[in-house]
């Protein structure tokens, strides 16, 4: 059982401004129903303030609660004051979240990000790093530091590892877990000089980079046409993926598909994607 | 209010009454070693293979002394896999499924890191282990073929019986985790022709922290750990006797209640229908394969599986999921995963277990308060929306 605040408890059970705004004057994406997590982020603004704020999230307790507080928090702000709220305040507002859910507070100030950016008719921002798991709790360091410490500082063995980023220095119970993933990084890697390989992706990296470029940079293109996207799947390299709205019934939907949505993922996250329409 | 309606019983269980009561006396007057050589520790150890007879006759094992009580199941398995690995020290393949528990996998992974081949059977669409690409598998580098009899996620009966024929023409050793298995569905090692069984007490209504491995007569294995002649040397360390004598009075009981299954049986298939029934979303895991009778695998879409888990818990009904939020790994089910399903259905996924202490009027309850948590939670969804318009869903 997670240790859940009062405060979350409470938004999760009566999460406020649920739904959409039809008319809204910034729209944000993240997430896809293929990781677990996604969140809608609606805002209306009226000389710079942000009038209302709406959500629709699908995810756990703490999805839902971060999104509902994030909708409180924004509203009555201008878009400057908005664009300074951090995943920090939001976890903050909620009083707390345990170590694994804190990623829900974060798809809560990219929604905000990216419905500000909506807003503003800019392109929402494709983020390089990926999030991580947390590995060593007691510093809260994540795999992808790890991971990252293999491929630029070419560490090899526990112990460099150890004095390079001070995972597993304290109760040391993630020892044999960091052990694994530098086996791991190692194993993909060709050469053991400085920066050895493109540092392919993780599964889980890959697929939140998917979505994010669904979300933020395939999802607005359809938009303008009438049409959107859904992620449905994700498979090895098969991407499945939904047409929805205009696109769906337009005759040009698989050259759609071919020429923007697989070359967009290609470009962006693997050269070898292919996409399914189901 | 205040109402608990427990579904969790793939988890654990509750502890039958009667199993607490024939367990108190070791925890007060009768606290001798059952290695002692006077009559104050002897009376103990004549309670002990009591136990151990229970426990034979509930899984058909021809001697008591082909019961080695352990810690968990999770030993169990450890000792079962690596007792035999350690034995045959030339043969380095494993063969084992992907829908295995932890126990089994990560145990596999490890023996990996020792230099074994391991084969992960798949499973098809319905979570049954593919028998003929098992067949293929087994050389005579295998060691040990472990599978599980039933699911924990599912309830899918796996074709444990067909496995053992096969294994023991062969001459291969067999490995069941039957821990989802005994107690509710009848098990019978002589004709599952296995060589190894693993059980733990506190999914049949015994205590936790306790369990057993049937070891089949004549077989070679070397301990886990090293220590006293306890449990013939196969598991030292001085015996856990009330978590025993707990463990064989559940077994005695669990024997006599396997024919109330059927109504467990009913229960569950009550739930099942009136869910598919009510909520157009579901689908349920597993349908078309042999399930244990008391579990119920489902996947609503749209929706996500921690959060119907914590509404549910509001309204008192306690329930799991394979979901990837709930896990802490972020990773969802593997098991699900096996079996091919999309991620919209996995995240989406919760499991109702049953017990033969579950009541009717629990069961109208849950169906009572989760159509409107579905409803609910699909108003917050993004998703749910686009479905009704593209007019996948009927309203």
């Amino acid at each position: 059982m997670w240790e859940y605040t009062e405060k979350v408890k409470d938004l999760y059970t009566n999460p406020k401004n649920v739904g959409k705004i039809e008319d809204a004057d910034g729209v944000g994406y993240v997430g896809s129903v293929v990781c677990g997590d996604a969140l809608t982020l609606y805002i209306k603004v009226a000389d710079g303030i942000i009038t209302d704020a709406k959500f629709e999230t699908f995810g756990c307790g703490s999805a839902i609660a971060s999104s509902s507080a994030l909708t409180e928090m924004v509203k009555g702000k201008t878009i400057e004051e908005a664009q300074r709220i951090t995943n920090r305040d939001i976890v903050d507002y909620l009083g707390g979240l345990p170590d694994q859910k804190i990623h829900c507070s974060v798809m809560g100030s990219e929604a905000l990000t990216n419905a500000i950016a909506d807003y503003r008719g800019e392109k929402p921002p494709v983020e390089d790093e990926p999030a991580g798991e947390i590995i060593c709790h007691c510093l809260n360091i994540t795999d992808v530091e790890i991971r990252e410490a293999v491929h630029t500082k070419g560490i090899t063995n526990i112990d460099d590892m150890m004095a390079l980023t001070g995972a597993g220095t304290v109760c040391g119970t993630c020892i044999p877990k960091i052990e694994d993933i530098i086996e791991e990084e190692m194993s993909r890697c060709s050469t053991k000089a400085d920066r050895c390989c493109d540092e392919p992706l993780t599964n889980m990296q890959k697929m939140k980079k998917v979505e994010e470029v669904i979300n933020n940079v395939i999802r607005p293109g359809l938009r303008r046409d009438g049409g959107d996207i859904e992620l449905v799947d994700i498979n090895g390299d098969e991407v499945s993926v939904r047409l929805m709205g205009a696109c769906s019934h337009c005759m040009t939907a698989s050259m759609t598909l071919e020429n923007f949505v697989q070359e967009e993922l290609r470009k962006s996250v693997s050269k070898t994607i292919v996409i399914k329409h189901v | 209010m205040g109402r608990d309606v427990y579904l969790d019983n793939n988890a654990t269980t509750m502890l039958a009454p009667e199993v607490l009561d024939a367990m108190l006396p070791f925890y007060k007057e009768k606290y001798g070693n059952a290695s002692s050589m006077h009559s104050f520790g002897g009376k103990v150890a004549k309670d002990m293979e009591h136990a151990r007879h229970q426990v034979a006759q509930l899984l058909g094992a021809e001697n008591d002394f082909e019961i080695t009580f352990t810690g968990s199941a999770t030993e169990s398995d450890n000792l079962a896999i690596r007792g035999i690995t350690s034995y045959y020290r030339d043969k380095k393949h494993v063969i084992t499924s992907t829908v295995e528990h932890p126990a089994v996998l990560n145990l596999c992974k490890q023996l990996e890191k020792e230099g074994y081949k391991v084969t992960y059977v798949p499973v098809d669409r319905e979570g049954v282990v593919d028998l003929e690409y098992l067949k293929s598998s087994v050389t005579e580098e295998t060691a040990i073929v472990s599978i599980m009899h039933a699911n924990n996620e599912t309830g899918v009966i796996m074709p444990v019986e067909e496995i053992g024929a096969f294994l023991k023409e062969k001459g291969v050793i067999f490995h069941i985790d039957g821990v989802q298995a005994a107690g509710k569905i009848p098990v019978d090692v002589q004709k599952l022709n296995c060589d190894l069984y693993s059980i733990s007490a506190h999914k049949f209504h015994g205590p936790k922290g306790v369990g057993a491995l049937y070891v089949r007569k004549g077989s070679r294995m070397r301990p886990l750990i090293f220590g006293g002649h306890q449990e013939k040397s196969r598991r030292p360390g001085t015996e856990n006797i009330p978590g025993i004598v707990g463990m064989g009075m559940a077994a005695e009981m669990a024997i006599s209640h396997l024919k109330d299954m059927a109504g467990v049986a009913k229960l569950r298939d009550k739930l099942q229908e009136n869910i598919l029934k009510t909520i157009k979303t579901s689908t349920v895991n597993g349908l078309n394969a042999p399930r244990t009778p008391n579990t119920l695998n489902i996947s609503f879409e749209f929706i996500e599986g921690e959060s119907i888990l914590l509404y549910l818990d509001k309204q008192g009904v306690y329930i799991s999921t394979g979901s990837a939020c709930s896990s802490g790994s972020l990773e969802p089910s593997h098991v699900l995963r096996g079996m091919n399903l999309p991620f919209s259905k996995i995240h989406g996924s919760i499991r109702f277990s049953l017990s033969r202490y579950t009541t009717e009027d629990e069961i109208d309850y849950t169906l009572g308060v989760l159509p409107e948590v579905i409803d609910t939670l699909l108003t917050i969804s993004p998703f749910w929306d686009n479905e009704k318009k593209e007019g996948k869903i009927p309203e």
